[in-house]
């Protein structure tokens, strides 16, 4: 018996040298059938085709300096960018207080970051957003704390993108789930009401929200009041995302074990605290997912007002381009601004789906 | 004996049950109007329904006077009247002197147009890239994730910006045109094809080609019915192919074979003849499909992952073939998780279509928006984009409904 397991422990056998290490992982990954190998090259030609011209493009042949003549260079021309970056990621805010918006996005990012790790998710943490959210819109707007009041209408590019979404968010989510309450009511005139509203706002696109905005809001206001055109955007924005969140939010509320309800009604609370107590910090706790997606869209949906001629980074930086220097420039620019919003985009998504799996509790 | 005393007991349970009963209704009537719960819902819903009233007295009123002050004129009288404004391509014919019924007609069309084409082509593309996600192939594989990360994390509005602007400025002008193939230009003023010259028979073989879908329907209902009976299946597919190829080919052959071809050819600045795509619809259709076929590619994968693999195994164990294990096993399953959030994406694109009005294709939107600057009309204007868009979203909840209902697995 041993000098049988003796002579097996002998002939261990390495497998053979084809079936491991690189040439193992790329005969079983890229060629592991004539189709797939076909494809494998075909692939491969494509991308060296069209991959090394771009690089050479964007990389080898490319102008970089703000001053240099791009008509002349073969390659992109990234001159564009660093001689406009101010207008395009701030558009007509004032030059020499640029100091302020810049400090406003990094107090935003710094929140981003910290809010990131749910270790610190707590109430504290709601009211540094909310008075943060305060400095920012006082950075912003001057005016107090011996700050030099800057129009809003001055605000443009980046600062308007970030302004309408992040105040887009923070006002519907609670009118999304007001709205999405409203909808699970007893009482069929509020329901009636809030299905119609969410079926409504849902099944039109953003467009026909925001030329409501720009040409039927005003009409609605009385006499002699105005507001002005970044707030009535806003408005639109809150009023569409809110439909969209209760949706959502629905999906927790339907998720809620009967049971829950019932023992909330046992211990005598009533609706207000149920909801509050019980059913909401839970079924609010499911959708994180999901809500997350909808801020990815709300996001790249603010890029729409430019339609009904707000100035977001999207218009800022065809301002721009719009310049006889700078004409033909597009692909650059409008790459430059994929890269920007698909570092956001991929940023949220990227920690919507590290979410997804934490509080998975696999029920 | 014993039946008196059962009466009597029943009688006193009876007496006692009415006694009960009094008493409850005594504490009903007592219970303050505040806390009866009934009572209070009507009271809220009667306080948000005069609250609703209140705002909506409130807008109404404003605006009335604020159209008034501004002598906007309203109703629906503007559509009787003249257009007087182009429109830059368009499926029926339209002139400028058309009235403004005729003109949103036009926009009308062109958002169904886009939206066709774009729902069929990012069906495909999206279906490819769907299952190259889960191709064993570690290059395929990794490109298709690429481009469904770096595709869908880009705003749409920006993508249409870049597919216009390259149309504009990297493609050269009409005299430089590439020409690939034969018959194919593709220039700054878009893609000019050539088409078949105009030609009766080519009516008739659409007639036939309809005939032919009319056949295969009918041929694919009795193959099943006499499955089902006798169990002899019938080569359905390859009919199909034949029926739908043959059809048009035979009527083409009977009817002379004309060959006669419109191309297009370089007069002055631009192409005359053939069909010219414009810029504004390719840019619009191409960013469109590579936005939405990203998120359709997703639905795909999910859809196809969510059959089991046991499925798949049970159905060669019972000794079908390939091609029935997928159209008669994984496809049904698979298309019961896909087409709700498909048809939603479809809807989608549809909505997306109207950020056509940004790069000047004259969808529905874009029409509406050009008729309320000359009308001043906004209300009537922004109602009819909303109720045009509704419709297609109530078609579209309808048709996921009946389908829902129709995919509905039957427990037995």
């Amino acid at each position: 018996m041993e000098t049988i397991n003796e002579n097996i422990k002998k002939e261990i056998v390495k497998p053979p040298i084809s079936d491991v290490g690189i040439i193992g992982w790329t005969r079983e990954n890229l060629f592991s059938s004539p189709i797939n190998a076909i494809l494998t090259l075909g692939l491969l030609s494509i991308l060296w085709f069209s991959i090394i011209p771009l690089i050479k493009w964007a990389f080898i042949t490319s102008t970089w300096a703000p001053d240099s003549n791009c008509r002349e260079a073969s390659g992109a021309c990234w001159s564009f960018i660093s001689a406009n970056y101010k207008i395009i990621l701030f558009g007509f805010y004032p030059q020499d207080v640029l100091w302020r918006p810049i400090t406003a996005i990094i107090l935003l990012c710094t929140l981003l970051v910290i809010s990131r790790n749910r270790n610190y998710w707590n109430k504290y943490l709601g009211y540094t957003w909310l008075v943060s959210l305060g400095i920012m819109g006082a950075l912003l707007k001057g005016g107090i704390f011996g700050l030099a009041p800057v129009d809003i209408e001055k605000w443009g590019g980046i600062i308007l993108t970030l302004q309408l979404s992040v105040f887009g968010l923070t006002a519907s989510y609670p009118l999304g789930i007001a709205l999405a309450l409203g909808r699970q009511s007893k009482f069929p005139v509020i329901k009636t009401f809030c299905v119609f509203y969410i079926e409504l706002i849902r099944g039109v696109p953003l467009i026909s929200l925001l030329f409501m905005s720009s040409v039927v809001f005003p009409l609605f206001l009385p006499e002699g009041v105005s507001i002005n055109a970044i707030l009535r955007a806003q408005v639109a924005i809150i009023l569409f995302t809110a439909a969209y969140i209760a949706e959502v939010v629905r999906g927790g509320l339907q998720g809620m074990n009967k049971g829950q309800f019932e023992a909330a009604d046992a211990i005598g609370l009533n609706y207000a605290q149920t909801m509050r107590l019980i059913i909401l910090p839970q079924a609010l706790k499911i959708v994180i997912p999901p809500s997350v997606s909808v801020l990815i869209s709300a996001f790249k949906d603010t890029s729409l007002v430019i339609i009904i001629g707000l100035h977001d980074l999207l218009r800022t930086t065809q301002v721009a381009l719009s310049e006889p220097k700078w004409m033909g420039f597009s692909s650059e620019a409008y790459l430059f601004l994929a890269v920007i919003y698909f570092l956001c985009c991929f940023f949220m998504s990227t920690y919507s789906r590290k979410l997804e799996k934490e509080l998975d509790t696999g029920l | 004996m014993v039946r008196f005393v059962s009466n009597c007991t029943i009688t006193i349970y009876g007496l006692l049950e009415g006694i009960v009963n009094k008493d409850i209704d005594n504490i009903s009537s007592h219970i303050s109007f505040w806390y009866d719960p009934d009572k209070r819902a009507i009271l809220y819903q009667v306080g948000a329904a005069c609250l609703f009233a209140f705002v909506a007295w409130y807008l109404i009123s404003n605006t009335t006077a604020n159209l008034e002050r501004q002598s906007i004129a309203t109703g629906f009288e503007f559509l009787d009247r003249e257009a007087s404004f182009e429109i830059g391509e368009s499926i029926i014919e339209y002139s400028a002197a058309d009235k403004y019924s005729k003109a949103l007609f036009v926009g009308f069309l062109n958002t169904l147009l886009v939206s066709f084409i774009g729902i069929i082509l990012t069906i495909i593309l999206g279906t490819f890239l769907g299952i190259a996600r889960l191709s064993k192939n570690w290059l395929i594989n990794k490109c298709a994730t690429a481009y469904i990360e770096i595709f869908q994390n880009i705003p749409v509005l920006l993508q249409l910006f870049f597919w216009y602007a390259f149309f504009y400025e990297i493609l050269p002008s009409p005299r430089q045109a590439f020409n690939p193939i034969a018959g194919l230009f593709i220039c700054n003023r878009g893609l000019i094809v050539g088409i078949p010259a105009a030609n009766p028979i080519y009516k008739y073989m659409a007639a036939t080609l309809i005939l032919a879908v009319i056949i295969i329907y009918l041929i694919k209902k009795w193959a099943k019915n006499r499955q089902n009976k006798t169990g002899q299946t019938f080569p359905v597919f390859s009919t199909s192919i034949g029926l739908i190829i043959g059809l048009p080919l035979l009527t083409w052959i009977f009817g002379g074979m004309p060959t006669e071809m419109n191309v297009p050819a370089l007069k002055g600045f631009n192409f005359k003849g053939g069909l010219t795509v414009s810029p504004e619809f390719a840019a619009l259709l191409l960013g469109l499909v590579l936005y939405t076929a990203a998120f359709v590619a997703e639905i795909v994968r999910a859809g196809i992952q969510a059959v089991s693999k046991g499925q798949t195994e049970a159905a060669v164990a019972i000794g079908l073939k390939p091609g029935q294990v997928l159209n008669l096993i994984i496809l049904p399953q698979a298309l019961r998780v896909i087409i709700p959030p498909l048809t939603s994406q479809m809807l989608n694109l549809t909505k997306n279509s109207s950020l056509a009005v940004a790069i000047g294709y004259p969808d529905f939107v874009s029409v509406a928006g050009t008729a309320i600057n000359q009308t001043g009309q906004a209300i009537e204007g922004v109602m009819f984009i909303m109720i045009v868009y509704l419709i297609f979203s109530l078609l579209t909840s309808a048709f996921m409904n009946w389908y829902n209902k129709k995919m509905a697995l039957v427990e037995r």
